[in-house]
């Protein structure tokens, strides 16, 4: 038996950023409190590294390896720096929040970056085993990171939550795993196809019994109903710049980690997953708009909205073309970027032992910062999907894919929903810009320092990509297309 | 003479209780962990299964991959239930209700 040296370049930003947060957290241990931005700026530097190592290894290009348990194509390498820059900007915002509330500790850090790790391996898994492997490394370091504020009854209760649907969406997902593999004699992504083309009638049922499995274990992770009850509490409870990276980041890699599994992996049983997307697809738009409308909570409010916006990406998906698979991706690229600056505007607003998290702590935020509030109906009209904003463009694109799938019933459904969810959007906007700030909160909000410049070019960027969509709709086309 | 599909019902039986206890039990949150772990545990009765009897070693490596990220699970599920007693004095699930909507 020979063994061959595996050609280690495809995965060198991965074993990088490996090296660096071992590093880390052993320098991070023998800081000093007082020193912990050291920590903050080593993390944020091997942020900056990665993403210099990816783009300088781009290439059009398939490359394999590990025994093909390791890809990396265009797609991959585009999503990377995608979860590069999202997370980057959750470290930013989160810094300040963490600082005043005494909680400004290495951990965060660590964890964030193992599960930007974790994140990464999803996106270029190529195998079940890695995908598997990606999904735990960011599954548990989410886990430890809702629970890391020790002394917050509500944080605790909401990780215990996690934790418990979280591991109960791995074991499905390990189920629906085993058996494809018992059908299919192996767990490389491109076997499992290949042999799925050629499988026979009577490998149908077992076969479709596993495709269950991992859908709902997918539809768990990503919290599409009728598996989102965790979503809220979740969001809700954690500390604020912990709801920041959960709800930014992984949804990126979930996106890829549906595409290696369904899509690359499972493509030939596409008229049977399309059924069960459409299901997800129309209860997640459905459901999410319109609870989202009760919530007093703008952190609950996001969560629903999460949810709505989870049900746009699996209608791009499920249309099952190339050009589907592109608007997926400009969609969830989109909605990660929003994402950071809407729960960034509720830590931007946050003081030392008073939380913004309600909605009425929006109000009359325009007299009160209004360079701000403008900051937040870009944000907002971008979730909403209101043009000029980048928004209007992610949803423009799945529902021309649900279209040119012939689905036109279903993206009647979106609209009509996404008019529904902006409502509740636009009733934020009109509680700043109309209404009076609540009692003993009517002094000018103060921005200070980098939080509040990352903010600014955030929201920008959302009416930037907005006006000039060309260049992110490109760069996902090359990467699906090529 | 034990088949592959005796093997199946077995874990799928496992499984299938292993997901009952975790919707059905309103009292403690050990019990939940207990059920997580009996879950991976069907599972990997399946991958032994199907790599016995495809004669491919790919699912008894996906076992042990398996069996370590469970211990990883349930240390830190542990964790959380310390932190849980800790600021609550009850690990009843049903005591879990600080957030409703």
């Amino acid at each position: 038996m020979n063994f061959e040296i595996p050609n280690f370049l495809p995965a060198v930003p991965e074993m990088f950023v490996l090296g660096m947060a071992c590093l880390i957290l052993v320098i991070d241990a023998f800081l000093p409190d007082s020193r912990r931005d050291v920590t903050y700026g080593l993390v944020q530097a091997t942020l900056v590294a990665a993403a210099g190592l990816t783009l300088w290894m781009m290439g059009p290009e398939t490359v394999l390896t590990f025994s093909d348990t390791f890809v990396k194509d265009p797609m991959a390498d585009i999503l990377k720096v995608a979860v590069y820059v999202t997370s980057f900007l959750v470290f930013l915002y989160a810094r300040p929040y963490l600082m005043e509330r005494g909680i400004h500790k290495g951990e965060f850090y660590v964890l964030g970056l193992f599960a930007v790790l974790g994140m990464m391996i999803m996106i270029s898994g190529h195998n079940l085993l890695t995908l598997y492997l990606g999904l735990e490394l960011l599954s548990l370091s989410s886990y430890a990171l809702v629970a890391f504020w020790r002394d917050n009854s509500r944080a605790t209760e909401a990780a215990m939550k996690y934790f418990v649907l979280g591991a109960l969406a791995s074991g499905l997902l390990l189920y629906g795993m085993s058996m494809i593999y018992g059908m299919t004699g192996s767990l490389d992504i491109a076997v499992i196809a290949a042999e799925l083309v050629a499988a026979d009638e009577s490998m149908n049922v077992p076969l479709v019994f596993g495709l269950v499995f991992l859908v709902v274990a997918i539809a768990f992770k990503l919290g599409a109903v009728p598996f989102h009850m965790w979503v809220p509490d979740v969001y809700d409870g954690a500390p604020t710049a912990v709801t920041l990276f959960i709800a930014t980041a992984p949804k990126i890699a979930a996106f890829a980690f549906l595409m290696r599994l369904l899509v690359e992996g499972m493509g030939p049983l596409h008229a049977d997953w399309q059924g069960m997307l459409i299901i997800l697809a129309v209860l997640s738009l459905a459901v999410g708009n319109v609870i989202a409308i009760a919530q007093t909570s703008i952190k609950r409010m996001l969560a629903y909205s999460t949810i709505a916006h989870i049900g746009f990406l699996f209608m791009g998906i499920l249309a099952g073309t190339d050009s589907g698979y592109a608007s997926a991706m400009f969609y969830v690229i989109v909605y990660a970027i929003t994402a950071a600056g809407g729960f960034g505007m509720i830590v931007f607003l946050s003081r030392k032992g008073y939380e913004a998290d309600q909605i009425d702590d929006f109000k009359g935020l325009a007299k009160r910062n209004p360079w701000f509030a403008f900051i937040m109906l870009l944000l907002l009209f971008s979730m909403a999907g209101v043009p000029p904003t980048v928004g209007f463009y992610a949803k423009l694109a799945v529902i021309q894919a649900a279209v040119g799938a012939e689905l036109v019933w279903l993206a009647i459904v979106a609209v009509i929903f996404s008019i529904i969810g902006a409502f509740y959007y636009l009733r934020v906007v009109k509680m700043m810009f109309f209404d009076d700030p609540q009692e003993g909160a009517e002094e000018p909000v103060q921005p200070s320092g980098a939080l509040a410049a990352a903010l600014s070019i955030n929201g920008l960027a959302v009416l930037l990509l907005g006006i000039f969509p060309g260049l992110l709709l490109s760069l996902t086309h090359y990467a699906i297309i090529g | 003479m034990i088949t592959l599909e005796h093997y199946l019902v077995l874990a799928a039986l496992l499984f299938s209780i292993s997901v009952a206890g975790i919707f059905l039990n309103r009292k403690n949150v050990i019990v939940l962990l207990m059920c997580i772990e009996l879950m991976m545990l069907a599972v990997n009765i399946n991958f032994i299964a199907f790599s016995f009897f495809l004669q491919d070693l790919a699912g008894q490596v996906f076992v042990f991959f398996i069996l370590t990220v469970a211990a990883a699970e349930a240390a830190i599920g542990l964790a959380i239930l310390v932190l849980l007693f800790r600021n609550r004095g009850t690990i009843n699930v049903q005591d879990m209700d600080a957030m409703k909507g």
